[in-house]
């Protein structure tokens, strides 16, 4: 009997979803992928066990050493069931039965778990998958969320999210995807997917203010430990790598700042930057020091220097302004997008004044339908505008934006700015 | 202080189809409230039983498999638990975490017979 547990007992948070993660990985290893349901069900039982088990008192010395041990001896079981199928004569039974041990034995090595799980993730980022099953595929096999929990991290139905599933899931099977870490000239562009789909995942989880706060951080915290996975793998351990990781480490230091009370939103200049998590922001200058081996400039070590500048001024009024715009400027030739013009233009309202900036964006190819469609321009635009001293024009893009955001967060950040535009002028 | 026994009825978990994440979470209230019965020094001990099982009954006893009790009643396992009464020891038994999953929890005391005459 278990006796007398002097202290309340603590799993590891998350405990569970990291090692069903690996579990699923290391079993997938074993059965193919194309048996992800009996591995998926293995993993479930695997739980199950420990549930049926630890609850009355007593938690394993290394509870994901036993789950990996449980998971282990269903593995062999499953497989002895196999050939017990085969009416094999009882010798050659027993021989391949202390061969399967062995084998089954090395997936579960701490290295080959690393190894199994990169695998899954360069399979659920298969670049023939579309983005949105990627990431689905992703939390679930890789991270271990349940369906429900991916619905709400991304603002999906379950339906949906399931169909998602089937859809990836099938795809990889009749495509006989392979299970595997690409090698050579290949490895770079798969590298390249996965980092974007691991972005997605941290700005699923950064920007949704629409999204509950728990599972807004477990979806940053879940990009950060893949990022940090793919950093710690001697294959995949590439610059950009680094340099992702420390973008996400910056971003995630002002997570807690950049929202009030009652999920109002708290611009960069206003935010406390004593409650910048300087934890993180320390992670984000060692790993963006060890970025910058090689002569690989990604967009993630550009990105990441710009999060940077702005951690290192101790207020918005110090930022180093001039450097960013040579930041946006290497930033735009690498990836000339309109979000990224419009972020550059703001750099350029504080260097020359919101004129330059409001012709700037005017200038962004496909302005008309951009303000129009997304709620950032308009309201980047409005308030532009607004700050030159052009109420109406600010009014009425304000207004727009507000029509185009369905996050209430991002209403009352346009409202309070409705509200404050038209004090103003009253009193110039 | 007397010793309790807590039997414990409850749903098969198998049932309830629980994420990782949901599956830590009740996981955790059974820590929860052991480490409430240890703080107050209350928790002995408990054991999981094994589900499977036989049943040996009949004048010419007949043995069958078992879950003895039908469908959702399983008896999945037991504390021993100190108290000084009956009715403290029932007190006890509400932490129990798996209520609101249709779980139930027998409270026995457990009886002590001086032997030495």
């Amino acid at each position: 009997m278990s006796s007398g547990a002097e202290q309340p007992q603590q799993l590891v948070d998350h405990l569970f979803r990291h090692e069903a993660g690996k579990m699923i990985a290391v079993l997938t290893r074993v059965f193919g992928i194309s048996n992800l349901e009996l591995v998926e069900d293995t993993v479930q039982e695997t739980f199950l066990k420990a549930l049926q088990v630890w609850r009355y008192g007593q938690l394993p010395d290394n509870p994901s050493a036993w789950l990996m041990r449980v998971a282990r001896n269903r593995t062999i079981d499953l497989i002895r069931r196999q050939q017990k199928l085969a009416n094999l004569s009882e010798e050659l039974a027993h021989r391949l039965q202390s061969s399967t041990e062995n084998a089954v034995d090395q997936f579960f090595l701490d290295t080959e778990i690393a190894d199994s799980q990169l695998r899954m993730i360069f399979t659920c980022c298969h670049p023939a998958l579309n983005p949105e099953d990627q990431v689905a595929l992703t939390l679930k096999t890789v991270s271990g969320f349940g369906v429900q929990e991916i619905a709400r991290a991304l603002l999906s139905t379950e339906t949906a999210i399931q169909k998602r599933l089937y859809r990836a899931r099938e795809f990889i099977k009749s495509e006989s995807i392979r299970f595997e870490i690409p090698v050579g000239h290949e490895l770079s562009g798969r590298l390249d997917v996965v980092y974007t789909v691991l972005y997605l995942l941290f700005n699923e989880g950064y920007n949704s203010l629409k999204a509950d706060e728990l599972i807004r951080h477990d979806l940053c915290a879940e990009a950060m430990r893949l990022c940090k996975l793919l950093t710690e793998h001697r294959q995949a351990a590439d610059p950009s790598a680094f340099a992702l990781l420390s973008l996400m480490c910056f971003q995630a230091s002002r997570f807690e700042s950049r929202i009030g009370e009652d999920n109002t939103i708290i611009l960069l200049q206003k935010q406390d930057r004593n409650k910048w998590d300087h934890e993180l922001i320390r992670m984000g200058y060692y790993y963006l020091n060890l970025s910058s081996t090689g002569d690989q400039l990604s967009v993630y070590h550009i990105e990441s220097a710009i999060a940077a500048e702005h951690c290192l001024a101790p207020n918005f009024e110090s930022t180093n302004w001039s450097a960013l715009l040579q930041l946006y400027d290497y930033l735009l030739q690498r990836k000339p997008s309109p979000v990224v013009r419009l972020n550059r233009s703001i750099v350029v309202a504080q260097l020359e004044g919101v004129h330059a900036a409001i012709d700037l964006i005017l200038d962004i190819p496909g302005i008309r339908l951009l303000l129009e469609q997304h709620y950032i321009y308009p309201a980047v635009l409005g308030d532009l505008y607004a700050r030159a001293g052009n109420c109406n024009e600010g009014r009425r893009l304000l207004q727009m934006a507000w029509h185009l955001t369905s996050s209430l967060a991002e209403k009352r950040l346009l409202q309070d700015k409705l509200e404050a535009l038209c004090q103003s002028t009253a009193t110039e | 202080m007397k010793n309790f026994l807590f039997i414990f009825r409850g749903p098969a978990y198998e049932d309830l189809n629980l994420t990782p994440e949901e599956s830590q979470a009740a996981m955790q209230k059974w820590y929860d409230w052991i480490g409430e019965l240890s703080a107050k020094d209350r928790y002995v001990g408990g054991e999981p039983l094994h589900k499977e099982g036989k049943m040996v009954q009949g004048s010419k006893p007949v043995v069958t498999d078992g879950p003895f009790a039908e469908g959702k009643e399983l008896l999945g396992g037991y504390f021993i638990v100190k108290a000084e009464s009956l009715e403290e020891a029932a007190q006890l038994a509400k932490g129990y975490p798996d209520f609101s999953i249709n779980g139930s929890v027998e409270v026995r005391e457990i009886m002590k017979i001086p032997m030495q005459s």
